[in-house]
């Protein structure tokens, strides 16, 4: 049964539901709404909450054990051949789903029964090509049974899965529908489906982190079983072979680590000054005319898409760049893409981000404090060097900790504009790699997943993820230590 | 002896002389305030030339020039060109000699090849081949043909290249120039505006004149529906709940730093996330707009969870007070009262995370949703959740890495069409709050 009916049946279920438990209720208050102890639609809210949401469980938690029950089962079937390692082992597996996708397709098209399907057990490639369907390499036996041990686990599964989920939804109605009576507290029960609800939508954010740390640990993990730890954080030569697996690939962290902070510490050296004395000047000094012109304006910056950035850098910076320290005048400069146009571009990015954040701390000095150094005789600009901002620098070293962390994770920049090559260069007109960026052409490729070439990109993107997750963790403690109560 | 009088040692000359020190002190203000200033002009100048240099390489993305041929093929001529190997090269050889004569009718003789031809056209032989085979009654009539002209071409008649800075390569030739010119004065050729770029699909890697964004921004479009029917239920309920019923406890601070930390996670993070969990644990299809916005729905919680909780908390007590004191369950105040109060401000966060996420392109690549793959249309609604598609972010990076510099000028394009939806959006959550905005 195609899963948007088995849906559409739930979905009716509960809808009949809805109705029959509104109607039960009623009539047990003698059609007086008044004698019910909820209002009437909470008792038909409560019936369709019944049929819908153990169906609905059991859907999700089948539709997620099943693909990995059946491939258990099927690699279980096959002859321990060639499939030894875990590579090889994914790859046997993927040609069989291909095959037996094939064979759903062909009889979803109606060239062959059911049966017939299920009969084939040679020939498969030469039969399905003749339908219109090519399989790419040439199937052997044992893939061919596993494929057709493939389809029917699966067809069994689907079959107990909507045979299940259908008998719970209605036994669920069955059993709230009997409890619709006129003193049932249809409301109280309702309200607490409802809180139920709500709190699982809050715990997504956890399930996401969860997800996060689950698919990186397991994927860094299987990384480092084939590529030894210690040569990936200190090795400081970065060449991925692509001839796929078997070639020497040197995959040495630090070369990637110097290009992300090289091109950090040029957008901070940017973005620091200028979005520090904007913020300075737009909460001192400008008039509240020109204070609603001027910061709307700058924080467009921050709302225009990293793609934008990345082209300017490619294909506007770049080339300027190269005009002006190019081999024509200082020769510096081999090609558009280096760290400085990444640097400065990026820095141009996070502007915005530095000056809004500053803009709101500076903002929280409290008034007392100027009018006292005014008082004192001082300058505009030596309070504001001398009073407002040692009281808000905690705040202002965690919003250029937070842009460091924003720098340290911009993909699309760097992508773009600071070139492929992996390098450890002090020349800030070389280009150099990050993180982001290698991650982005590892898994980008047509590598084999279960190679250290693509295993390489989660053991990049842990690093990055426990980076920038310091950096904003020692962000907001600094910001919590030091920040001075005024009121 | 206080320290009042201590730099008193050159007389003061009067209230009204202001004396060295104080000189130096207000030339400090003065340029402290001078670096304000600086700073806020180099941050606007930025912008400026960001959108100058945008509006300036992208506009030409959206003309085009053609090269309006007429001639007429007999059913004889077709099957000669169909008996050879080249077929193709066969009609390329119909083209030029259609194109010679209309110069010559004009008496505009210019020398070229059929290498200038291919130079100026990409190679029509296939275009009009597939034209004559759909429409077979056609044959033995005259048909004009409007063929893209390369990018080069279009940029010498735009005048962003002129003789003088053309190099001669195997894109164009100075020598071509010269029937460019001749086919400009006799009309053969001239600009349109290109509906292509904005319904078209990716062409690919060599034909950057056929290129368009319309795939993409189609299934940029199935994307922020999923994102849009995800994360605005899941982040209000989210927002309903941290904010109107958690209690305090460890699970609450556990939900409340995770969502902050997630706000600060590197976009292409979740795009890994994506590729892990929905693509090789869960099964779903690559390059999916429907992966697509699973990923995006996830990246644009934390944005919607924090607008939404501020837009709750701005309604007043009074209301829910109010509420409870009729009779109302806890659950009816907040959904019956304080959501409804609070729903311009909740739509306005949601469009400006919509807004992000339209522009995000680095999770996208890692789920395969790269430009080369939105090559046609989905095929039906459902279709368009599931068939391979591109986004607009990542169709425009996929021009911006290909070789041909002709891509170039499609990708500033694309960033004009895309600044376009996101300055719509922004306008329309701008004019929400003025409009809905209540203040208590």
């Amino acid at each position: 049964m195609p899963f948007t009916w088995l849906v559409l049946i739930i979905l009716a279920i509960a809808g009949l539901g809805y109705v029959l438990g509104r109607q039960r209720a009623l009539a047990s208050a003698g059609g007086d709404s008044r004698g019910l102890h909820s209002l009437p639609s909470y008792y038909g809210a409560h019936v369709a909450m019944w049929a819908i949401v153990p169906a609905a469980a059991l859907l999700v938690v089948w539709l997620l054990a099943q693909p990995y029950l059946v491939n258990s089962r099927v690699l279980a079937t096959l002859p321990d051949m060639a499939a030894s390692d875990a590579g090889s082992l994914s790859l046997v597996m993927s040609d069989i789903r291909r095959v037996a996708d094939g064979l759903d397709l062909a009889v979803r098209n109606g060239e062959m029964t059911a049966p017939e399907a299920a009969a084939i057990t040679t020939d498969v490639r030469e039969r399905l090509g003749e339908m219109g369907i090519a399989l790419g390499s040439q199937v052997s036996p044992q893939v061919l049974e596993g494929a057709q041990e493939y389809r029917s686990l699966n067809a069994t599964g689907n079959m107990a899965m909507s045979l299940l989920a259908l008998l719970i939804a209605a036994a669920g109605a069955a059993y709230a529908f009997r409890q619709s009576h006129a003193q049932f507290r249809a409301r109280n029960v309702v309200e607490r489906g409802i809180l139920a609800l709500l709190m699982f939508a809050a715990s997504v954010a956890i399930l996401t982190t969860v997800g996060i740390v689950f698919a990186l640990l397991f994927n860094t993990i299987e990384f480092f079983k084939l590529y030894p730890a210690a040569d990936f954080f200190l090795g400081t030569n970065w060449a991925p072979s692509f001839s796929g697996r078997g070639g020497a690939s040197d995959l040495g962290v630090l070369p990637l680590l110097w290009g992300t902070f090289y091109i950090s510490i040029i957008a901070l050296l940017v973005a620091v000054p200028v979005g520090l004395f904007s913020a300075i000047y737009l909460s001192e000094y400008a008039t509240p005319r020109v204070r609603s012109i001027a910061k709307p304006l700058i924080e467009i910056l921050a709302g225009i898409p990293t793609i934008v950035y990345g082209l300017f850098a490619l294909l506007t910076v770049g080339p300027i760049l190269v005009s002006m320290f190019g081999q024509n005048t200082v020769g510096w400069m081999a090609g558009g893409t280096a760290v400085m146009t990444a640097g400065l571009v990026m820095g141009i990015m996070l502007i915005p981000f530095v000056s809004s954040l500053s803009d709101d701390i500076i903002n929280a000095v409290p008034q007392s404090l100027r009018d006292g150094s005014y008082g004192l005789g001082a300058t505009q600009s030596e309070t504001i060097r001398q009073v407002i901002l040692p009281a808000a620098l905690p705040g202002i070293v965690g919003a250029i900790l937070l842009a460091a962390s924003r720098a340290i994770g911009e993909t699309m920049i760097v992508v773009l504009g600071a070139g492929a090559a992996a390098r450890l260069s002090m020349n800030p007109f070389d280009a150099m790699t990050t993180i982001t960026a290698k991650i982005v052409s590892q898994l980008t490729g047509d590598a084999d997943f279960a190679s250290p070439e693509a295993l390489v990109a989660f053991a990049l993107g842990m690093t990055l993820f426990v980076l920038t997750l310091g950096l904003n963790v020692f962000a907001l403690y600094i910001v919590r230590k030091y920040r001075e109560q005024y009121d | 002896m206080t320290d009042a009088s201590l730099d008193s040692g050159a007389p003061r000359k009067g209230l009204t002389v202001t004396d060295a020190r104080t000189r130096k002190r207000n030339a400090a203000e003065r340029r402290f305030r001078a670096y304000g200033i600086v700073a806020i002009s180099i941050g606007l100048l930025f912008l400026l030339f960001l959108f100058g240099s945008i509006l300036r390489s992208g506009l030409p993305a959206f003309t085009q020039t053609v090269v309006d041929v007429e001639f007429t093929l007999s059913q004889a001529a077709i099957d000669e060109a169909e008996s050879k190997m080249l077929k193709t090269k066969a009609y390329e050889n119909f083209f030029i000699a259609a194109l010679e004569g209309q110069l010559n009718a004009r008496g505009l003789a210019v020398d070229f090849d059929a290498k200038a031809i291919e130079r100026l056209v990409g190679k029509p032989g296939g275009t009009i081949r597939e034209f004559f085979k759909e429409n077979p009654d056609r044959i033995g009539t005259p048909v004009s043909f409007e063929l893209a002209a390369s990018s080069r071409v279009d940029g010498y008649l735009n005048g962003r290249i002129t003789r003088g800075t053309l190099v001669d390569s195997r894109f164009l030739m100075a020598a071509d120039l010269d029937l460019v010119d001749a086919l400009e004065e006799a009309g053969i050729i001239k600009g349109a505006f290109n509906w292509n770029f904005i319904t078209g699909t990716d062409s690919g890697v060599d034909n950057p004149g056929g290129a368009g964004l319309g795939a993409s921004v189609i299934g940029s479009f199935f994307m922020m529906l999923v994102v849009l029917f995800l994360s605005l239920p899941i982040g209000v309920a989210a927002s309903i709940y941290l904010e109107e019923f958690a209690p305090k406890n460890r699970w609450t601070d556990l939900i409340e730093v995770n969502i902050s930390n997630l706000a600060a996670v590197p976009s292409i993070v979740f795009g890994i996330l994506g590729l892990a969990v929905f693509i090789q644990f869960a099964g779903l299809p690559q390059s999916a707009p429907l992966v697509g916005g699973l990923v995006l729905t996830l990246m644009t919680l934390p944005t919607i969870i924090i607008s939404t909780r501020a837009s709750l908390n701005a309604v007043p007590q009074s209301i829910r007070d109010a509420a409870l004191g009729v009779g109302a369950s806890k659950m009816q105040s907040v959904f019956h009262h304080v959501l409804p109060l609070a729903m311009p401000g909740i739509l306005t966060g949601t469009i400006i995370g919509l807004a992000q996420a339209l522009g995000e392109t680095a999770p996208l690549l890692l789920i395969g949703m790269v430009g080369f793959v939105a090559r046609e249309y989905p095929e039906g609604f459902l279709a368009g959740f599931t068939d391979a598609n591109s986004a607009m972010p990542a169709q425009i990076y996929t021009w911006a890495s290909r070789a041909d510099p002709g891509f170039y000028e499609k990708a500033w394009g694309g960033i004009i069409i895309l600044l376009a939806f996101l300055i719509t959006m922004n306008t329309i959550a701008v004019i929400l709050r003025r409009r809905f905005e209540r203040r208590w």
